[in-house]
């Protein structure tokens, strides 16, 4: 790796901040990086690097007059490819918006830009985020940097991977049933999904609405305090955003466990997670007890009924959300002689067969006749997860369970199986029905040698204390 | 419990979605969707009548803003991106005259 590219974001901006180091070395550092593996990985549909290479520039015009760029100034960061980036293409890795250039930035982009970050590319994902493993990609999947016959997970697989392979130290994903946190695991990195409402989703293309969330990938919890930091906060142009300021945690990082109550969570320790990864999560409590906290075991019942409920919640809104890509405002248009056989035509040569099968299964929930027994049973059982996250938080601070119930798996593995590919999903789904933030932390290998990671979930903007459990995980893993 | 999905009910939501599904597909889609609404049946079959639905995770309210103009997207630089456009207007194929 060059030098500048092994660094954490909180080191480089510091550095650039003081002007020990430019943005643009930082930036060159990580092209090299790039150049050198992405033809293996994969990570990225699309590599900015003209655009990045000016922006870095400013960024050392800035310093040189004097001027603070801001915190994340001069780090490189990747972008997954549904956040809408104003001019440069943004296709969800589906064929439906090849060539779409977005009239606007995300949110996140512009909070991003203002604290100085330099985006050097868009990511790589399972089309639309309606995958496990990055391989329901129309451009093809991407590879595991720890080991490139093996799945980087997804659907932001491309984010996990960039930042695993040390080509930007941070990036963006987003998690609807764990498409931050079980890549993160599967790859080694740290990954978080926020409260519900905590970052904007102004300009992130929408896959379940009810359930969307954006948060970064990292390779430290540190850095990915940063980024939650400078994301977060009210946004009056997504009317789901929380009223409130921006998250401070980066100032509380070192506030240790000591004295909080904390409870591993029975359902998700059970026979369906590996034996190896099962140990870690023990070895991440035992280091947690160490460290001050209390452990125990918390039963949280209705999360058994999470993957059912999630995949006719996600597929549901979905079904209405895809309704767009109709070949009239933006995006493929295939030929019909009529509206309708153009609408038809765009959409079957538009969309893999993931989101296809989605949107049926989701038409299908909410049709006459079986939505009682589906969507509307889905919906209490949401209720009953709720109300059981609450039951385990009276007595307890945080919650702790493996990430993926497996380390990563090979390629193909599990393309053909689309339920075995929807119970990757098992252990991170219940964070998103209830719209709690959780955290991925890399905590060893598995006996394969793969990283394995440990999440720490918090009630509704408890990410405060979720980070400084997360923090004391990182200081012990092995 | 719900009966199990049929190759008819696969190629009627196919069509109410705007997918155009071959025979082969048909097949393959009704068997996938079956495995995954057949695992779903752990929910179906709760009894959990008197459980009120949960949409949302947050408690919203209508959001509204003063009803004063503000920033808009730069009406050229949408319609560059339309696959066909006219007079300031998406353009699409006949409309009339289609089957319902």
């Amino acid at each position: 790796m060059a030098p500048g590219a092994a660094g954490t974001a909180v080191s480089l901006a510091a550095a650039v901040r003081a002007g020990d180091l430019s943005a643009t070395e930082v930036l060159e550092a990580h092209l090299a990086s790039i150049e050198e593996r992405e033809g293996e990985v994969h990570a990225f549909n699309l590599v900015v690097t003209e655009q990045a290479r000016a922006r870095a520039s400013q960024i050392d015009d800035a310093v040189s007059a004097g001027n603070d760029p801001g915190p994340l100034a001069g780090v490189p960061v990747a972008l997954k490819d549904n956040m809408c980036t104003r001019g440069i293409p943004t296709t969800c890795s589906s064929r439906i918006l090849e060539g779409w250039h977005p009239p606007y930035d995300a949110t996140v982009v512009t909070r991003l830009a203002e604290a100085g970050a330099v985006v050097v590319g868009k990511t790589n994902l399972d089309e639309f985020a309606m995958g496990s493993s990055t391989e329901n990609s129309a451009f093809g999947p991407t590879r595991n940097p720890a080991d490139p016959t093996r799945v980087p997970g997804g659907s932001s697989g491309g984010s996990a991977a960039a930042v695993a392979a040390g080509f930007v130290p941070i990036a963006l994903g987003s998690d609807t049933g764990g498409s931050i946190r079980q890549p993160a695991a599967l790859c080694g990195v740290v990954g978080a999904k926020p409260t519900y409402g905590a970052v904007s989703r102004y300009g992130l293309v929408a896959f379940a609405s009810s359930l969307d969330q954006i948060g970064p990938f990292a390779r430290t919890v540190a850095d990915a305090a940063a980024v939650l930091d400078v994301i977060s906060g009210h946004d009056p142009a997504d009317s789901t955003s929380i009223p409130q300021d921006a998250l401070d945690l980066a100032s509380h990082l070192d506030a240790g466990v000591e004295g909080l109550r904390i409870g591993v969570v029975t359902e998700l320790m059970g026979d369906g997670i590996a034996p190896d990864v099962r140990a870690r999560v023990g070895e991440a409590a035992d280091a947690l007890e160490r460290a001050g906290a209390s452990v125990d075991e918390a039963s949280v019942p209705a999360v058994t009924y999470g993957l059912s409920a999630y995949y006719l919640i996600a597929p549901a809104e979905a079904s209405s959300n895809l309704a767009r890509y109709d070949g009239v405002r933006y995006g493929l248009r295939a030929d019909g002689a009529t509206t309708g056989e153009m609408m038809e035509a765009t959409r079957t040569a538009g969309f893999g067969d993931e989101v296809k099968r989605r949107i049926m299964l989701g038409t299908y929930a909410l049709s006459a006749g079986y939505y009682d027994a589906y969507y509307g049973k889905a919906l209490k059982v949401r209720t009953l997860i709720i109300a059981d996250f609450a039951a385990a938080y009276d007595s307890h601070d945080l919650l702790l369970s493996p990430t993926s119930p497996t380390t990563a798996f090979a390629l193909g593995d599990k393309v053909d199986d689309p339920l075995l590919m929807y119970m990757n999903d098992v252990c991170t789904i219940p964070s998103n029905l209830s719209g709690q933030p959780a955290i991925s932390v890399p905590f060893g290998t598995g006996s394969d040698g793969l990283p394995v990671g440990v999440q720490v979930l918090a009630p509704a903007l408890g990410e405060t204390v979720m980070f400084r459990a997360a923090a004391v995980i990182e200081d012990a893993a092995p | 419990m719900a009966e199990r999905i049929t190759r008819d009910d696969v190629a009627h939501v196919a069509k109410l979605a705007r997918l155009r599904l071959d025979g082969a597909e048909l097949d393959t889609f009704t068997a996938q969707l079956a495995n995954v609404l057949g695992h779903a049946e752990d929910i179906a079959a709760l009894d959990i009548d008197d459980v009120a639905p949960t949409a949302h995770p947050l408690p919203l309210k209508n959001v509204l803003r003063a009803d004063v103009v503000g920033r808009t997207l730069d009406r050229d630089e949408v319609l560059a991106e339309a696959p066909d456009a006219e007079s300031c207007q998406f353009r699409v194929p006949p409309i009339l005259g289609e089957e319902p």
